[in-house]
């Protein structure tokens, strides 16, 4: 029982430096509300690596490299690191993809969501409503047997590709070629120093990966065992960021006006159910996915491309939303998202299931 | 015998419970990675089972007794 105490009182811990560093980043230079945000970010990482050429959110965000460095340090210092992968490598990646779209229909991913709420951004409750839509629907199938099937071990180098991949990326900010483009104006413009950024990533990679921190996984623990330990992570962030942001004067409570983000309440809520939904199928949220690719896992790391390939087809397509509401083409691409995950979800549920079944007959 | 190994979260636990189902003193199940030995762990224990942990080089067998 004790063990199970500190199990708690560690990830609430966690949450609450991670809340604090989450809400102060966007007073050291991040847009507001997006101290955090991995959708924003790898979004950002992909507009400066010239995968997208939507000018106000090209640039190369430190967080990320640091989530994953941070993520990889911690988990080979506690012997934690190993190369794996093999599960389904492109269902993952087509998961990642659409979650993205949800992301930037809603305008942030699940840790954004929180950050969001914690600045007073009413819309955020519509896609909190519809992100625990999407965790039942996964959770649905979950209980009737859905499985990507299993990962194995793999060759010792597999798992070192992100971490390599992330320190390339950070030479390029540094380096600044021409090919990398950096917003002059709009979100992409608005960053932290690069070195606090970075220092900011690899704090929270440590602590996430050591605590498993997941904002998916709150939730759907909680629905499916009762079991609220990430749920605690999650409430943490929130507290934390809320009481930092009063404090600084980050707060306004109201939906009009808010910081990147729309006012489109059904298509908060849409957006969010899709990444909830594709998220569980995946079995974390984009931050647990990157943590996870930084820990050796190269089906978290093909995720991980999935969603920066979204979001580069998002602003490539035009289905990206903006301050001004969702596009047509954005509302197209979640209801096309919804429908594949689910049917992500039936295929790797039931048709399995009947194999298995005929195999057994 | 639950072999749970290579299993995304929460899938282990989801197995682990379905077993429990039958409800037996005695369960064993495989995992493959530091997480879900901790998921199986918590769960077991909740349930009000007695957990033993045994390294297998990089695969952990989980010993839930009660």
């Amino acid at each position: 029982m004790a063990e199970k105490k500190n199990d708690k009182l560690l990830i609430i811990i966690a949450g609450l430096v991670i809340g604090v560093i989450a809400a102060a980043l966007a007073f050291a230079g991040n847009p507001k509300n997006m101290g955090f945000c991995i959708a924003c970010f790898l979004r950002d990482t992909a507009g400066g690596l010239g995968l997208h050429k939507a000018p106000p959110v090209q640039y190369i965000r430190p967080e990320i490299v640091g989530i994953v460095i941070g993520a990889f340090c911690a988990a080979f210092a506690k012997k934690e690191f190993s190369s794996k992968g093999g599960s389904a490598p492109m269902t993952r990646f087509v998961l990642g993809f659409f979650a993205m779209v949800g992301c930037l229909m809603f305008l942030g991913c699940p840790f954004r969501m929180i950050l969001r709420l914690a600045g007073g951004d009413l819309n955020a409750v519509f896609g909190l409503v519809g992100f625990v839509i999407g965790i039942v629907c996964g959770i649905f199938f979950l209980k009737n047997g859905y499985s990507l099937k299993r990962t194995y071990a793999l060759t010792q180098g597999e798992g070192y590709w992100m971490p390599i991949i992330e320190v390339v990326i950070f030479v390029l900010l540094l380096a600044k070629p021409t090919f990398i483009a950096f917003s002059e104006e709009g979100p992409g413009s608005m960053h932290a120093a690069v070195i606090l950024a970075l220092c900011a990533g690899l704090v929270v990679g440590v602590l996430a990966q050591r605590t498993r921190l997941c904002m998916v996984g709150g939730v759907r623990d909680l629905v499916l065992f009762k079991e609220t330990r990430l749920l605690w992570g999650f409430i943490a962030i929130l507290v934390a960021a809320l009481v930092t942001n009063l404090v600084l004067g980050g707060f306004k409570l109201g939906m009009t006006d808010q910081p990147v983000a729309h006012t489109d309440g059904l298509w908060n809520c849409l957006g969010m159910l899709l990444v909830g939904f594709a998220c569980v199928l995946l079995g974390g949220c984009p931050l647990r996915q990157l943590v996870m690719s930084g820990e050796g896992n190269a089906d978290s790391a093909v995720t991980v491309l999935g969603l920066m390939v979204g979001a580069a087809f998002c602003h490539n397509f035009g289905l990206a939303s903006s301050a001004d509401g969702p596009t047509p083409a954005g509302k197209i691409a979640v209801i096309i998202g919804i429908v594949v995950v689910a049917l992500i979800g039936v295929v790797n549920t039931y048709v399995k299931a009947e194999k298995a079944a005929a195999e057994a007959a | 015998m639950v072999d749970a190994r290579g299993q995304s979260c929460p899938i282990p636990v989801i197995m682990t419970k379905k077993a429990m189902k039958s409800n037996e003193d005695y369960y064993e199940v495989m995992v493959d990675s530091k997480t879900p030995c901790e998921n199986v762990t918590r769960f077991a224990q909740s349930q009000g089972y007695k957990v033993e942990v045994e390294d297998k080089g990089g695969e952990y067998l989980l010993k839930i007794s009660r």
